[in-house]
């Protein structure tokens, strides 16, 4: 794909070598460096495929192939598609990160996909505080022919998270995703907020919500470890969904996650359209990640 | 996880407490915790090559002040190396040194904060310089983006052009060119859609925008939080429509903020203001020697002696 372009490049001139020797590591080591794997896990990645294949007469192909295998292992483990409980009327979905990652969009993704399995799905506005944030969920409910709940400006979040709920139930509806408004895991104030549409909630049904989905965006950088470390923290994730792929940014951040945290990746978005939302697979993303189009 | 870099740095030189001028090898031993630093702040690998590279002309050879340890001289160096290339001391305001209406197009990947910055920086000058500002959104792609932009302009007290819809960006530009000049506004801010720096399509299209708007800024917004990306994007932007100002989003996260050393070197553009916020209010000018201390963990000394 053309995510891969560069690091391709990148590999390109160790690929030509015969002998996978220490500058040839290194340079491997530097295009996962270059990819946002961060400096410890490239280092422990290529340490591991050192003993395995130090010295060795290799092909680019080879080479390639077995990197991908090597980080394709590290992210088996996390690769768990979303499915809401049947048994759950409805099966309660918050949706949370940090500013504009996707959270909006990928709701939109997830309403079209229920709708398109038959099942009914119900959106609610809980973004109550960014400018047309409630609009923008709105027109995803139009294209998606699903619901939306939604409360005057400013309204309270829970409050509104609370009503959805009661709603929901009353109509059997199959899944609740709850929007929320963009917030920066350090700051105290906005986390305690959604520790509040939680406890709101949780008034009516203890086990809701039944999953807590972090959006994150593929060209995040280093702070990613913090932002799932600080929201799982605070309100206990249970699975990432990363956007953006379909940019140059080659996300490799997640195998970081993969090997910090173990949480689920659910999925992943490669565009701004409703049918945008993929599996997350782990050999595609490796491949991806060392340039194997 | 992160050591501070002089709690690093002086590590490498315990022990050492040589006097005299710094070796070629003290230098390298040095540099490898720089590099460290440096990438784990998110700092592109060329980007962070070429940082290396100019530290060790400066370095080798210097003399170590009796007052400090060779390690803190090297961190002086660093910082020093550092606070140039994002643009030596102090903030470089918005050019403004065009005839009225004065265009500043705002571009950026999706969800960067394009938009936010818009409304910010509309508040800002109407505010501050008492200009007449007119804020248009071209983005015809993201649901609500220009009812956005409608509500960020009223949040900021400042009139937005009406939103007519069926017209493409192009004729939006346009319209709020002409509207400008009839209506005598002395600067236009156009917000433009986010888009992909490999969607060529859509780079054209930002291409045409500004060929037919001609701004003074093109100010290209970058979240804060940006990984090893940066590079590509600062790169792609740049040679499609020529960014002449950097914004920084999302300062008031805890990320070290990296991507500002990439962007300034890959671009030459000066980092003309920084997000603080949600908030309409949350905009602030950009100070090197601030987001300096915070890539190399040195904590944030000259912002500290500012407040107090
Ligand atoms: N290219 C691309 N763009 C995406 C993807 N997902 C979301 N976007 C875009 O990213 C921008 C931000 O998306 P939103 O869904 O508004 O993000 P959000 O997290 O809800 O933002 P806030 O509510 O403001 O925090 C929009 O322009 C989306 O179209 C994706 O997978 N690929
Ligand atoms: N914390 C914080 N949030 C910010 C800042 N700037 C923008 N945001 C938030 O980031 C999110 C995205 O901002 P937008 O202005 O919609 O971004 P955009 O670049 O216009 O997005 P698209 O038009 O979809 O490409 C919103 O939730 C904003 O409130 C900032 O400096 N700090
Ligand atoms: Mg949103
Ligand atoms: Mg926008």
């Amino acid at each position: 794909s053309r995510s891969t372009q560069k690091l391709t490049q990148n590999l390109g001139s160790v690929l030509t070598r015969k002998k996978l020797d220490e500058e040839a590591l290194q340079e491997l080591e530097d295009a996962l460096v270059a990819a946002d794997f961060g400096t410890e896990v490239a280092a422990r990645v290529i340490a591991n495929f050192r003993r395995s294949r130090f010295g060795r007469e290799v092909t680019d192909e080879e080479v390639r192939t077995a990197l991908a295998e090597e980080i394709a292992e590290i992210l088996r483990p996390v690769a768990q598609p979303f499915e809401p409980d049947p048994k759950l009327k409805p099966h309660v979905v918050l949706v949370v990160g940090v500013n504009g990652t996707g959270k909006t969009t990928t709701i939109g993704k997830l309403a079209q996909s229920y709708a398109e399995q038959g099942k009914r799905a119900i959106l609610v506005a809980g973004d109550t505080f960014r400018a047309a944030a409630v609009e923008q969920l709105q027109v995803w409910g139009e294209r998606t022919g699903a619901p939306v709940i939604k409360g005057p400006p400013n309204a309270d979040a829970a409050g509104l998270a609370f009503d959805a709920l009661t709603r929901a139930r009353t109509e059997g509806a199959d899944v609740l995703l709850v929007d929320t408004a963009g917030r920066l895991h350090n700051k105290s104030a906005l986390m305690e907020e959604l520790r509040k549409i939680i406890r709101v909630m949780r008034k009516q049904d203890e086990a809701v919500p039944h999953s807590v989905l972090l959006v994150l965006d593929a060209t995040t950088g280093q702070n990613a470890l913090q932002q799932v470390n600080v929201f799982k923290e605070m309100v206990d994730v249970t699975g990432l969904i990363v956007t953006k792929l379909d940019g140059s940014a080659r996300g490799g951040i997640v195998v970081a996650l993969a090997q910090e945290f173990g949480l689920p990746v659910h999925a992943v978005g490669v565009g701004e359209k409703a049918t945008d939302l993929r599996p997350f697979d782990p050999m595609d993303y490796a491949r991806g990640l060392v340039g194997i189009a | 996880v992160f050591e501070n870099l002089s709690g690093k740095l002086s590590g490498v030189f315990d022990g050492l407490r040589a006097r005299g001028a710094l070796n070629e090898a003290d230098v390298t031993d040095a540099l490898r915790e720089v590099r460290l630093a440096l990438l784990d702040a998110d700092v592109a690998l060329p980007v962070v090559k070429d940082f290396i590279t100019k530290v060790r002309e400066r370095a080798v050879g210097q003399e170590v002040l009796d007052s400090v340890s060779p390690g803190q001289q090297v961190v002086k160096i660093v910082n020093d190396v550092l606070v140039e290339q994002l643009g030596g001391a102090g903030a470089v305001p918005l050019n403004l040194n065009a005839t009225a209406p004065i265009p500043i197009l705002m571009v950026g990947l999706q969800g960067s904060g394009k938009t936010t910055t818009a409304g910010k920086i509309a508040l800002r000058l109407a505010s501050r310089l008492r200009k007449k500002v007119l804020l248009a959104s071209l983005d015809t792609y993201r649901p609500a983006a220009q009812l956005q932009l409608q509500q960020l302009a009223e949040r900021a007290g400042v009139p937005s052009l009406p939103i007519i819809a069926g017209q493409t960006p192009l004729q939006i530009a346009q319209r709020a060119m002409e509207t400008a000049r009839r209506e005598v506004y002395d600067v236009v801010i156009l917000d433009t859609a986010g888009r992909l720096s490999i969607d060529q399509e859509m780079m054209e299209e930002v291409k045409a925008i500004r060929a037919a708007s001609s701004p003074a800024e093109t100010l290209l917004v970058v979240d804060a939080m940006t990984g090893q990306d940066a590079v590509n994007t600062a790169r792609a932007f740049n040679e499609a429509v020529g960014v002449t100002g950097i914004v920084m989003t999302r300062m008031d996260g805890d990320a070290r903020g990296g991507a500002a050393l990439s962007m300034r070197a890959i671009t030459g553009a000066p980092i003309k203001l920084v997000g603080t916020g949600e908030k309409i209010e949350g905009l602030e000018d950009f100070h090197p020697e601030r987001v300096a201390g915070r890539i190399l963990g040195l904590g944030d000394v000259v912002g500290l002696v500012e407040k107090a």
